[in-house]
């Protein structure tokens, strides 16, 4: 029996221009940043890349603050983002698992991120919904800005992020999670809100299999209403059953600090 | 590709998407990085990258080429040991030693750039690392002294034996 694997060609582009070109249409390309995600896969054979573009050299890091907008590349870390204060973004970074995986792991491939088999994953997305971000992204017909709801709804697949966008910080902003033990590095649940011009968003990790805003929340401002749009699901973390119990506890929370902060 | 490893120069074979936990280990036989959970949740692998700590099972070499790493042979030696190093050994750091060098480069990195950390600060900063033996009450405390500057380095007398040229044991993926 012949058993043969694809060669891995691994592409080392330094510039964001190089980059996008390296990228292409995106076919067969798997992209790598800080690696938190990927190498465990590729480590333990379940992902075999064939082309691989490795971002660390590509040049899309690093925030910039404009007049009105708040750019953050696509390869700033999650540790970057704990120390930028904008919250509710800010506060779910500091949540994530810990110092050197902060430092390591990336906004854009947290925003990418897929559940995970055992856990959620991709815990930035919640607030990136609060805030309405909005994704820069390359592939196939090229540049591209979408809101980070179609983005993560089914937009983004197979596209390359450059960068994020958002407003400046909301007129409030509230975030809630469930206490974790020593070295638990995983987010059972989380909540986060972003309150601009009256108009509230507010999201959950860990409520579904992937982040989720909380529309019958947003309108109703009623933690009672918090599991009309969640799915919760079993799985390494916490059960179904937990996850219903504690979503309605998280919202009232971030309710009231919201309240509380304006 | 190549690394500097504890300031030395190394030329490596290994492909580009091998972590470098495992180029340390397997290609170089630098045995202190440990293979736990391989998957960032541990600590054990951890080493410094230009300094700071990060997770060696999570990084493709191709993402560190050219990079200076310090592994905990990189911190002292027997006959001189680092604070964090001499603190360990004064405060009975370590039991079975499987995390003790991920949590040593961590400190290291830490008390060098937090020398005034609290242990609230040190909690948060070594929250990665998984000590089994559940030693971390002695961990914290030797990381405390070592930030004070309060270990007497001459003092610590290692009780180690002659270090062989060669690691004992080259298992791919043990615990060694």
């Amino acid at each position: 029996m012949a058993v043969s694997a694809p060669a891995t060609e691994v592409l080392l582009p330094a510039s964001r221009e190089e980059a996008i070109e390296a990228f292409g249409d995106g076919a067969g390309v798997t992209v790598l940043a800080g690696g938190t995600i990927l190498m465990p896969e590729i480590a333990e054979g379940r992902l075999r890349p064939g082309r691989t573009l490795l971002l660390v050299r590509a040049g899309l890091g690093g925030v910039h603050s404009g007049s009105s907008t708040i750019r953050i590349g696509a390869t700033t870390t999650v540790a970057e983002l704990a120390e930028l204060g904008l919250e509710p973004l800010a506060s779910a970074a500091a949540n994530v698992a810990d110092l050197e995986v902060r430092s390591q792991g990336t906004v854009g491939g947290n925003l990418c991120a897929p559940p995970g088999r055992e856990f959620p994953r991709g815990d930035l997305q919640a607030p990136l919904l609060a805030l309405a971000a909005r994704v820069r992204s390359a592939g196939p017909g090229g540049e591209r800005v979408d809101e980070v709801d179609s983005f993560l709804a089914g937009e983004g697949t197979g596209r390359l992020v450059l960068e994020l966008e958002l407003d400046g910080p909301p007129d409030a902003a509230a975030h809630a999670v469930l206490d974790r033990p020593h070295a638990h590095s995983y987010t059972p649940l989380a909540v986060a809100a972003a309150e601009r011009d009256g108009v509230l968003r507010i999201a959950a990790t860990g409520a579904a299999p992937r982040a989720v805003r909380l529309h019958a929340v947003e309108s109703s401002r009623d933690a009672s209403d918090a599991l009309a749009d969640a799915d919760p699901q079993d799985d390494a973390l916490a059960s179904a059953w937990y996850r219903r119990k504690m979503l309605p506890v998280l919202v009232a929370r971030v309710l009231a600090d919201l309240k509380e902060a304006r | 590709m190549k690394l500097s490893v504890n300031g030395v120069e190394r030329q490596l074979a290994s492909s580009p998407l091998r972590p470098l936990l495992h180029v340390l280990r397997d290609e170089l036989g630098i045995t202190s990085p440990k293979a736990g959970c391989q998957q960032g949740g541990c600590g054990a692998c951890t080493v410094l990258v230009e300094g700071e700590p990060r997770r060696s099972c999570l990084i493709p070499l191709a993402a560190v080429d050219g990079a200076e790493i310090t592994t905990v042979e990189g911190l002292g030696a027997p006959e001189s040991l680092s604070q964090v190093q001499a603190a360990f050994a004064a405060h009975y750091a370590a039991q079975c030693g499987f995390c003790t060098s991920g949590f040593l480069v961590a400190a290291h990195a830490l008390v060098e750039r937090e020398p005034e950390v609290t242990r609230e600060g040190v909690l948060e900063a070594l929250g990665g690392h998984v000590c089994r033996c559940t030693g971390y009450v002695k961990i914290v405390d030797a990381v405390l002294a070592a930030a004070r500057g309060e270990v007497d380095v001459a003092a610590v007398e290692p009780d180690v034996e002659a270090r062989p040229d060669q690691p004992e044991i080259l298992v791919p993926g043990s615990p060694a």
